[in-house]
C-alpha cells in the first residue's frame, strides 16, 4: 500500500476504530469553516440592509422618538423594573400552586371507585367551565366579585385574589396536560405494575406519573411561558404591575417607550424559559432516538 | 406424588359476545412445568391473566395451594399476584428506571424489603442470568432478550410460589430465543412451578412435564410431551402440530 494513510486503514482494519481517508477529514474542515463563515456574512449584510432602509424611511425619526426615546426610557425604566417584580412574584406564586392543582384534578378524574364519583363530577366540571372561560373575566369576577360579597375572613386583598384566578384558570388547562401525560403511558405498563402486587396508588406513583410528567414537561412549560405574560392581566384589579405601570408612564408622557420597555422585560423573562423547552425537548428526542426497539 | 399448586376448574370466560374460555380444567402440581399450545385465539393468554387475576372470570374456580380462591368475589387480587408471577410477550420493562431498580421496586413496596436487601438480591439474581454488568442500564439499551430476561429477573425477585410466561419469545429475533429458555429451563431445574404457553415445540418437548393443548375454550388434550406431541389422539391436535411443525 502506497497512499497516505495506509498505516492508519491498517490498524482500523486490524481493530475496531473508525477510518476516515485524511483528504475527506479535511474536506470536511473547510466545509464547516466556508459555511460559518458564509453565515455570519450573511447576517451581517442583511442586517445592516434592514437597518439602513428602516432608518432611511421616512418618518422613522418620528417612530424613534415615539417608541425608541432613550430619554423616556432611562426615566421609566427602574419604575418598571420594580413593578416587573410583582409580576415575578404573581409569577413565582401561582406557578406551584396550578402544578398541585393539575396534577390533584388530573389524579382525581382517574379515580374509579364508586365512592369518588361526587369528586370525579366535580373535577370534570371545573375543568370544563375554567377551560372556557376567559381568564380575564376570571379575575374580573374574582377580584371584584368575591371582595364584593365582604365574607368574614376572607381575604380583602384584589391581588390574592387576581393570584386564585389564575391558578383556577391555568390548573384546568395543566389537569388537561397531565391527563393526556398520563394517558399516553401504556396501559401495559400498569399491567406490569400490577403483576408485581403493586397497589394501584403504588402504581400511579411509582410508573405511570413519573413516564407522564417526562412525557408532557414540553407543554407544561409552554403553559408556564403563558402563565409568565398572562399575570399582567391581574392590573385590572388596580395592582400597578409592569403593563399598569407602562400604562401610566406612557400616558403621562405621551411617548410609547415604556410600553415597549415593559415587552422586552417580559421578553426578557420568556426567552430563557423558551431555550430550556427548546433544551428538554432535544434531550427528550435524542433519549427516545437513543432506544433500540427490538 | 406432589401436592396441587393450582386448581382451574370449569372456567369460563366471554369478551362481549366472543367466548373464549368455554369450560376449561387444568391442575397443575408443585415443581412441575406445564407447556400451554394453541392456535391463535385459542385462549392461552386469557387463561394466563385469569390466574394471575388480571382477568376475573364469568364462572369456574382458580385455586392456588388450595387456600386463596382466585376468583372469589371479595378476593385479595394483590396478594394473589404476590404468590404467581407473570412475564408477557412485550417485556413491559419500566423505561424510566435502571434494570435493578426495575427489580427492586416491587421487593421494596410489596414485600416490604429493606433497599439493601432487594438489591442483594437482584445483583445476585441479575448474575445467575449472566445480567451483571447491566444493572444499572437503563431497559432500552438492552437487547430484546436482555430485556426479556430481566422481565424474568424481576419476576423472579418477587419469590413467587409459581411463575406463568405467556409467549416470552415471540417478540424476539431468532437469535436471541435461546438466551431466554435457557433462563426457564434455568428455572424449571431450581424447582420452580411453571406454567407457559408458547409456540417453541422444540422446547416444549425438551422441557415440558405436562403439555395442554387447547382448543376452542377448552383443554382438548394433555400429558406427556412425547404423546401429545408425537403422537396425538385428537385429530385436532394432529392438524395443529401439522401446521405450526411445517
Ligand atoms: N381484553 C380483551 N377484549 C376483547 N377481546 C379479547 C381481549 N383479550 C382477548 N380477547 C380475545 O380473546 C381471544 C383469545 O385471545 P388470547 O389472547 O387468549 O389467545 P391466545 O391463545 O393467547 O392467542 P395468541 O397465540 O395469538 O397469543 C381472541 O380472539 C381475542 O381477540
Ligand atoms: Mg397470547
Amino acid at each position: 500500500m502506497t497512499e497516505p494513510g495506509g498505516d492508519t486503514v491498517a490498524a482500523a482494519r486490524a481493530g475496531s476504530t473508525p477510518y476516515v481517508d485524511p483528504a475527506r477529514v479535511r474536506y470536511r474542515k473547510r466545509k464547516s469553516l466556508r459555511d460559518a463563515a458564509i453565515g455570519m456574512i450573511s447576517l451581517i449584510v442583511t442586517a445592516t440592509v434592514v437597518t439602513v432602509v428602516i432608518v432611511r424611511t421616512p418618518g422613522w425619526s418620528a417612530v424613534q422618538e415615539t417608541f425608541f426615546s432613550p430619554e423616556a426610557f432611562a426615566e421609566s425604566f427602574p419604575g418598571l423594573l420594580d413593578a416587573f417584580w410583582l409580576n415575578i412574584r404573581i409569577f413565582l406564586i401561582a406557578e406551584p400552586l396550578i402544578l398541585i392543582v393539575g396534577l390533584t384534578v388530573a389524579l382525581v378524574r382517574r379515580l374509579r371507585s364508586p365512592i369518588f364519583l361526587p369528586l370525579r363530577i366535580v373535577a370534570t366540571v371545573y375543568v370544563d367551565i375554567f377551560r372556557g372561560v376567559p381568564t380575564l373575566l376570571v379575575i374580573l369576577l374574582l377580584g371584584f366579585g368575591v371582595p364584593a360579597l365582604q365574607l368574614q375572613g376572607a381575604p380583602d386583598d384584589v391581588l390574592v385574589w387576581g393570584v386564585v384566578a389564575l391558578v383556577l384558570s391555568y390548573g384546568a388547562y395543566v389537569a388537561e396536560v397531565f391527563r393526556a401525560g398520563i394517558d399516553s403511558v401504556h396501559p401495559s405498563q400498569q399491567m406490569a405494575a400490577r403483576s408485581l402486587g403493586l397497589t394501584s396508588w403504588q402504581t400511579n406513583r411509582y410508573v405511570v406519573l413519573p413516564q407522564a410528567v417526562r412525557n408532557v414537561t414540553p407543554p407544561l412549560l409552554n403553559d408556564f411561558i403563558s402563565l409568565q405574560k398572562d399575570t399582567a392581566l391581574v392590573s385590572v384589579l388596580g395592582p400597578i404591575e409592569l403593563l399598569r405601570r407602562a400604562q401610566i408612564d406612557a400616558s403621562f408622557t405621551f411617548n410609547y417607550t415604556p410600553y415597549v420597555a415593559a415587552a422586552a422585560l417580559f421578553i426578557a423573562l420568556t426567552i430563557p424559559m423558551s431555550r430550556f423547552t427548546d433544551w428538554v425537548q432535544a434531550r427528550q428526542r435524542r433519549r427516545r432516538g437513543a432506544g433500540t426497539d427490538s | 406424588m406432589n401436592p396441587t399448586m393450582l386448581r382451574v376448574s370449569d372456567v369460563w370466560k366471554s369478551f362481549g359476545q366472543e367466548s373464549v374460555l368455554r369450560g376449561i380444567s387444568v391442575d397443575v402440581t408443585e415443581h412441575e412445568v406445564v407447556v400451554l399450545i394453541g392456535a391463535s385465539g385459542s385462549g392461552k393468554s386469557t387463561l394466563l391473566r385469569c390466574i394471575n387475576g388480571l382477568e376475573t372470570v364469568d364462572a369456574g374456580s382458580i385455586v392456588l395451594d388450595n387456600d386463596l380462591d382466585v376468583t372469589a368475589f371479595r378476593t385479595d387480587l394483590d396478594a394473589v399476584r404476590r404468590r404467581v408471577g407473570i412475564v408477557f410477550q412485550s417485556y413491559n420493562l419500566f423505561p424510566h428506571m435502571t434494570v435493578l431498580k426495575n427489580i427492586t421496586l416491587g421487593q421494596r413496596k410489596v414485600l416490604g424489603r429493606s433497599s439493601a436487601e432487594a438489591q442483594e438480591r437482584g445483583r445476585q439474581l441479575l448474575a445467575r442470568f449472566g445480567l451483571e454488568d447491566k444493572a444499572d442500564e437503563y431497559p432500552d439499551r438492552l437487547s430484546g432478550g436482555q430485556q426479556q430476561r430481566v422481565a424474568i429477573v424481576r419476576a423472579v425477585a418477587m419469590s413467587p410460589e409459581m411463575l406463568l410466561f405467556d409467549e416470552i419469545t415471540s417478540a424476539l429475533d431468532p437469535l436471541l430465543v435461546g438466551e431466554v429458555l435457557e433462563a426457564v429451563r434455568e428455572l424449571k431445574e431450581e424447582g420452580m412451578t411453571i406454567v407457559m404457553a408458547t409456540h417453541e415445540m422444540g422446547f416444549a418437548r425438551d422441557v415440558a412435564d405436562r403439555v395442554c393443548f387447547l382448543d376452542a375454550g377448552v383443554v382438548l388434550e394433555q400429558g406427556p410431551p412425547q404423546e401429545v406431541l408425537r403422537d396425538p389422539t385428537e385429530r385436532r391436535t394432529r392438524d395443529f402440530l401439522a401446521r405450526i411443525l411445517g
